[in-house]
């Protein structure tokens, strides 16, 4: 089983960082990962990607044309990765800031308020991880609570305070589709 | 020691430190310069030496001066970088002094980009400077070979006092993969008896690359060319194979391209399709041998195809080596282009298909089949 997930938004968005935190998790869940990041001539306000692979065995290509999942933050995200998505896949949309919803049927596209739910919970700037709880309660590639662990473990020395503001975010997104969590 | 996600940059700069590098010369560029970045800070905190040059050609005259002193020394750039630091390397090919070069190689030629790229293949594998000379160069395609492989670019360094480059693309700099440090050694106390340290209560070492005198300088070529054919044949070729049993199609590929191309090989195995994975680790010296062998060993084998992430470059060692026994072709992307699983796995089958049409070698060449 190997599952490629590609998360885009704005830089700023923190679409490195949750891609981070899915390899952390899997590593601890004892999986195969890479994680590899949209590295061109980036500035501010552009758009930024990651690469993540999940996988039981050795994992070759760490970049693919065709994820399984997307997990798409501003509208050019949604605009480039929308169509990309393989079939059977799964598109997560922020729908605080992208109004398109998908017309693919070969598809499975959920729709979270990302921001909303991280302004409610937590700050506006996790709505990274708004997202991230949405695609593990579609998509159980790794269990909710490794993710919750990994979060705690490798937040940055400086944002330790944001840990418990963080796990809520991740939980309400987790919980706009499986309104019971585990 | 545990597994840890790293960045293929880092990862290689912190095997270095581990290896016992006790001097960092560099000048930063994408897609490496994470690689001079966390040595910035390392080696700082050591208390060894790392500096950041004016440009390269100062970075590459300050390595041949470490190494001449007999330190452990390295320095890191990108393939634009690479160019820049010819001259320097060829003196110290010249001087037979080691040391240990990273390229994270990015799309040219000229500026070019700061995708990933193999288009440096020719020119770190055929000299990397004027007159005769090859450095060793190891090709890793994780996070993990660029430890292991960069640890090993010491010791062969100095085994041999030459240049060991390791060379990968910005897709293996930019990565993170779970990987497994080694512990840290010792930096070296004692330095080679050939290091220009100060000639006190000693003859004096003499550390140069004029010769003026065509003779002495024609000696020291054959000396340096019996150096490398010491190479050659000290069994220091290192590659990796998969699925060579009854593969009638053999992918030859190193670093992210073999990435690549294993995934395109898995999916067709799993498909039944006789399709193999031949990856060179030492570009230099090129498993030359292993590969005229493939044909032999593996009487399947009716084409080998090459993918690189360049021209072709490569392809041409590889044909050296089949020398005709059976046909070598070619696929690559150019540019800065990482080929995708899909288009690898479509020109392996256009090849399948045009093999279906023409007779089995085997039965042809020994006659079985002339009934």
């Amino acid at each position: 089983m190997e599952t490629s997930i590609i998360i885009s938004g704005f830089g700023g968005q923190g679409v490195l960082f949750a891609g981070q935190l899915l390899a952390y998790a899997g590593m601890s869940a004892g999986k195969n990962v890479t994680w590899i990041p949209s590295y061109g001539p980036e500035m501010r306000g552009g758009t930024a990607h990651c690469v993540v692979t999940i996988s039981d065995e050795p994992i070759g290509a760490p970049i693919v044309s065709h994820p399984d999942i997307a997990i798409v933050l501003n509208q050019p995200s949604f605009d480039k990765y929308e169509r990309l998505v393989k079939t059977g896949g799964l598109l997560v949309v922020n729908s605080s800031l992208i109004d398109s919803e998908s017309t693919r049927v070969d598809i499975d596209a959920v729709h979270v308020p990302a921001n909303a739910i991280a302004e409610e919970w937590g700050t506006g700037k996790m709505m990274n991880m708004a997202t991230l709880g949405a695609m593990l309660a579609t998509r159980p590639v790794l269990p909710l609570d490794i993710v919750e662990a990994a979060l705690v473990e490798h937040l940055p020395a400086g944002k330790q305070h944001l840990a418990e503001a963080n796990l809520q975010v991740i939980r309400h997104g987790y919980m706009v589709i499986a309104p019971v969590t585990g | 020691m545990a597994k840890e996600l790293l960045k293929g940059n880092i990862a290689f700069a912190e095997a270095a430190i581990r290896a016992g590098c006790e001097v960092y010369f560099g000048y930063p560029i994408t897609p490496q310069t994470e690689l001079l970045e966390h040595m910035s800070q390392r080696m700082v905190e050591l208390g060894r030496v790392f500096l950041q040059a004016e440009s390269e050609v100062a970075a590459v005259n300050m390595v041949y001066g470490a190494a001449a002193a007999g330190a452990r020394v390295m320095t890191s750039s990108s393939s634009p970088g690479i160019s820049l630091m010819q001259e320097g390397f060829s003196y110290m090919a010249a001087s037979n002094v080691p040391a240990v070069v990273i390229d994270i190689m990015r799309g040219g030629p000229g500026l070019g980009n700061i995708q990933p790229s193999q288009s440096d293949y020719n020119q770190v594998t055929k000299s990397a400077g004027h007159g005769d000379f090859h450095p060793i160069v190891l090709a890793p395609s994780t996070v993990q070979e660029a430890i292991d492989l960069t640890t090993l670019a010491f010791d062969l360094a100095e085994k041999y006092r030459t240049l060991v480059f390791v060379i990968a693309d910005g897709t293996i700099g930019q990565m993170m993969e779970p990987a497994e440090l080694p512990e840290m050694k010792p930096v070296k106390t004692e330095h080679p008896a050939w290091a220009v340290t100060g000639a006190k209560g000693r003859p004096r070492n003499v550390i140069t690359s004029l010769f003026l005198g065509a003779e002495e300088l024609e000696k020291l070529n054959i000396d340096l060319q019996a150096k490398l054919l010491m190479i050659q044949q000290d069994e220091e070729v290192r590659y990796d194979a998969a699925h060579l049993e009854g593969a009638e199609v053999v992918v030859v590929g190193f670093g992210t391209a073999a990435r690549v191309a294993q995934t395109a090989v898995n999916r067709m195995r799993a498909q039944g399709l006789p399709v193999g994975l031949f990856r060179p680790i030492t570009l230099w010296p090129f498993p030359e041998k292993e590969i005229a062998q493939l044909p032999q060993l593996y009487p399947t084998i009716k084409t080998i195809l090459v993918v690189e992430m360049n021209a072709g470059q490569m392809v041409h060692d590889v044909r050296e080596a089949i020398a005709g026994q059976v046909p070598v072709r070619f696929t690559g992307r150019m540019g800065g282009i990482v080929p995708v699983p899909e288009e690898v796995e479509e020109e392996i089958r256009r090849v399948l298909t045009s093999l279906s049409a023409v007779t089995p070698r085997k039965e042809a060449s020994n006659g079985r089949v002339a009934l």
